[in-house]
């Protein structure tokens, strides 16, 4: 019975979408109240009815009601609570229907949170909202419905996929969907600022605190599933240019990219038609992304669960969302006067070598993320791209994104003079010469290129800071500089994350060791200054699987640090064995050793021990990024009703 | 100068520069892609001597053979009409078992063995590697392969 009422406010959902994207815009054309007046009910509406079904769901979860295919499928009664909540979106059908709950969410809130946007305004976003939100329900109703039952019902539920059962991979998808999700109110702001064919400063900044939230949340998503497949996939990488990764950095990058372009179109009411593109090339390089995780078109390690008809629905959809609203573009950009003139050396063209930086690198990405599919298509052979490529492609790059990076701050808008800033620059220029030549003496000439960015950014920012500290800058118009402060420091905390990052990335890189080694029972193993003794491995059970656990104590210094448990599970659904890495974290070096193989008779195993200075600062780097972020989109000047009534 | 100008020379640089970044692109990725080749494929010579490329197929039954006190395996890797015997030196995926589809990458040694630097993993047991169901595909349409597909049908395991 749950599952139909599930299944029937699904087909109501998708009903008050189709409201949604129809009534609100045309009463926002006709200039007729009434209409309008409905978007709010109605992404009301259809947020309650996501809801009831996605609640559906999770009920027939925590039944373990197998007469549910999708039940059935990624459950059984002896995994644990948390798991079957996370087992409502581990696989494909209940994660569009987090998908869709999540857009449907993002509707809700803008009709809640747009009491100082102009109606009109409010009821063509909501529409172009409706519009995706049908896409995603017919999709899910016509070729993946989490509600279709089986007869005759299963005793046992076949269990989540195993890699998914782990706390980090339960709040991935929705941080990750939060972000993909949330582009597309950035987009439907676009569209609907095409439509009504005005594109000004409260336009932008509208605009601007929904996108950095969305952008906060992706942010979140890719580190969390960059942490999961670091300690899960038990090789101890962090980033492996997997397509589906690249599925959702190609959405980040583009998305950095929108929300320093909004910057300039708020500020300086420039870059407008640029903003826009950006706009929808994020929320379409989501549903690429989507697109590609889910038709099984790419080899990917994450190739869960693949369908070519589904593969086809998203590409129709896909091409009718990119070619519609290019279509509306090229219609309607050409109207809109891209004002605010600026100089070579100012703040806009340092962010427009961002954008321009930011946007080559994305195209990388997605020419090395599809180029085994045009080889193939054009009977080229067929080929795979290897992760030193787009390396080699953010190595080249990275200087001059940083370069710019560390000197866009600094500058005035509009127009700026050389000499005002040529004893600052003089001063970071010689800071970081001087982090250059000490890291390639004292470590080595590698870890120089990288520390040398990271000096580069972190002085010229400790600059900017101070210089700040000391003069008062009208900068904004009609605001403080209390007002002023914490998109600022917004800016300041997320750079500084970005420091954090390429200090972490340069050490693990150039510093880390990972090495395979065979040991006995009772061997030692030495490196990086650590000993490792293998104790033997033991046989544990867990709730829902058997593991293979060893047992290593680390020393250094002739005195023991740790004892580390690897474990190989072997879940009791089948499936392939599991490994858990036993990892000593902390802020300056991880130790992770990961159990690979027993060996012979004798108890030897095939062991991976890798020693990872710095790790931990990619993903704190990362952290750092989302809250400057958020610390920036709850600026007081995103919430202009409340200055407006003091 | 002039907005003009000055637009103009943004431009400029920004054609400059895509053009230096695909270049740069394309140059890097002939050094950096791999192809794929079947056994079949190796045998025929089409697989180049020097260079990195991805062998895929399926690990013969009762040839995996380990070197005592280190970490080196032998095994064969066939599409079911030729095999090609590949070394490899490290840790071995989870998934990788004999009868199951492998995608390995290294290179062919001038003796006709494979060294492989990379036994890929995938995350899925049932999932076979596109490359590997083509090249099977295409080995049973020469007609060299039994009829039977590689695993046996559901009804035939009892």
């Amino acid at each position: 019975m749950v599952p139909e009422l599930g299944h029937f406010a699904l087909i109501l959902a998708l009903v008050f979408a189709v409201l949604q994207a129809t009534m609100p815009l045309i009463g926002s054309l006709r200039h007729s109240q009434t209409l309008i007046a409905l978007a709010r009910p109605l992404a009301w509406g259809q947020f309650t009815f996501i809801s009831i079904s996605f609640l559906a769901l999770l009920f027939a979860f925590l039944a373990d009601d197998f007469s549910v295919v999708y039940v059935a499928a990624n459950s059984n009664t002896l995994m644990p609570t948390l798991y079957k909540i996370s087992a409502v979106w581990g696989a494909h059908e209940g994660s569009l229907l987090l998908w869709v709950l999540m857009l449907a969410g993002w509707g809700a809130a803008i009709a809640l949170f747009s009491r100082n946007l102009p109606l009109p305004m409010v009821a063509r976003v909501i529409s172009v909202q409706g519009m995706v939100a049908i896409g995603f329900l017919l999709f899910m109703l016509l070729t993946s419905n989490p509600f279709d039952r089986i007869f005759p019902m299963p005793i046992e539920g076949r269990d989540l996929n195993p890699l998914l059962q782990d706390p980090g991979l339960a709040i991935h998808p929705p941080m990750l969907y939060m972000g993909y999700v949330g582009f597309s109110v950035a987009f439907a702001f676009a569209i609907a600022a095409l439509i009504g064919g005005k594109l000004d400063s409260a336009w932008a900044r509208w605009s601007r605190s929904w996108t950095t939230v969305a952008w906060v949340f992706l942010t979140l998503g890719i580190a969390l599933g960059s942490w999961w497949s670091y300690y899960e996939l038990g090789w101890g990488g962090w980033w492996f240019w997997d397509p589906v990764e690249n599925a959702s950095f190609m959405p980040w990058l583009a998305g950095t990219a929108l929300i320093h372009s909004l910057a300039v179109t708020e500020k300086r009411a420039a870059f407008k038609t640029w903003t826009v593109l950006l706009a929808i090339s994020a929320f379409s390089l989501s549903l690429l992304g989507t697109f590609l995780v889910r038709s099984g078109v790419l080899t990917s390690v994450h190739a869960f669960a693949t369908d070519p008809t589904r593969g086809a629905f998203i590409l129709i959809f896909l091409c009718i969302v990119i070619g519609g609203s290019l279509a509306l573009y090229a219609w309607r950009a050409p109207s809109i006067s891209d004002g605010g003139r600026f100089d070579l050396f100012s703040r806009e063209s340092f962010l427009l070598i961002n954008n321009l930086l930011l946007v080559t690198l994305t195209v990388l990405v997605l020419f090395g993320t599809l180029a085994p599919l045009i080889y193939d298509a054009a009977g080229w052979g067929k080929i795979s791209v290897g992760f030193p490529w787009f390396n080699t492609m953010f190595i080249y790059l990275s200087p001059l994104l940083i370069a710019a990076m560390g000197i866009g701050p600094l500058l005035h808008w509009k127009r700026d003079q050389f000499r005002r800033l040529a004893p600052q620059l003089g001063l970071a220029i010689a800071l970081t010469v001087l982090v250059v030549v000490l890291a390639m003496t004292l470590l080595q000439p590698a870890i120089g290129f990288g520390l040398g960015l990271a000096a580069w950014l972190l002085t010229t920012h400790v600059i900017n800071l101070f210089d700040r500290s000391k003069r008062r800058e009208p900068i904004t118009i009609g605001a403080g500089k209390r007002n002023y402060s914490r998109s600022y420091y917004g800016m300041w905390i997320a750079h500084l994350g970005m420091v954090v990052f390429i200090i972490g990335v340069t050490l693990v890189s150039h510093r880390g060791s990972e090495t395979d080694v065979r040991l006995s029972p009772n061997g030692v193993y030495e490196n990086s200054g650590y000993r490792f003794q293998f104790n033997g491995v033991e046989v544990v059970k867990g709730p829902n699987y058997d593991a293979f656990r060893g047992e290593f104590v680390v020393f250094q210094d002739e005195q023991e640090i740790t004892r580390l448990y690897p474990e190989k599970r072997k879940y009791f659904s089948g499936g392939m064995p599991m490994t858990e890495a036993g990892i000593d974290a902390g802020f300056l070096r991880d130790i992770y050793i990961s159990l690979g193989e027993p060996i012979g008779i004798t108890g030897d195993w095939g062991l991976r021990v890798y020693y990872k200075p710095f790790v931990r600062w990619i993903w704190l780097g990362c952290i750092l990024m989302a809250l400057g972020g958020l610390f920036a989109a709850s600026d007081r000047r995103y919430r202009p009703q409340r200055v407006a009534s003091i | 100068m002039k907005p003009r100008q000055q637009r103009l020379i943004f431009i400029g640089l920004a054609i400059i520069g895509i053009g230096a970044a695909s270049t740069l692109a394309i140059t890097a990725l002939n050094s950096n892609i791999s192809y794929f080749f079947s056994p079949s494929q190796v045998l025929a010579n089409e697989a180049p001597q020097d260079h990195i490329f991805r062998l895929g197929g399926l690990v013969t039954t009762g040839t995996l053979i380990r070197q005592p006190e280190s970490l080196t395996v032998h095994f064969d890797v066939t599409d079911n009409a030729k095999t090609v015997k590949v070394m490899y030196t490290g840790i071995l995926p989870d998934l990788f078992s004999e009868g199951k589809g492998v995608v390995t990458k290294g290179k062919l040694g001038a003796d006709g063995v494979f060294y492989a630097e990379e036994v890929l993993a995938k995350h899925d047991e049932e999932y076979v590697p596109p490359e590997v169901a083509s090249t099977l595909k295409t080995a049973h349409a020469e007609g060299v392969t039994p009829s039977n597909p590689p695993s046996p049908p559901a009804g035939a395991s009892n």
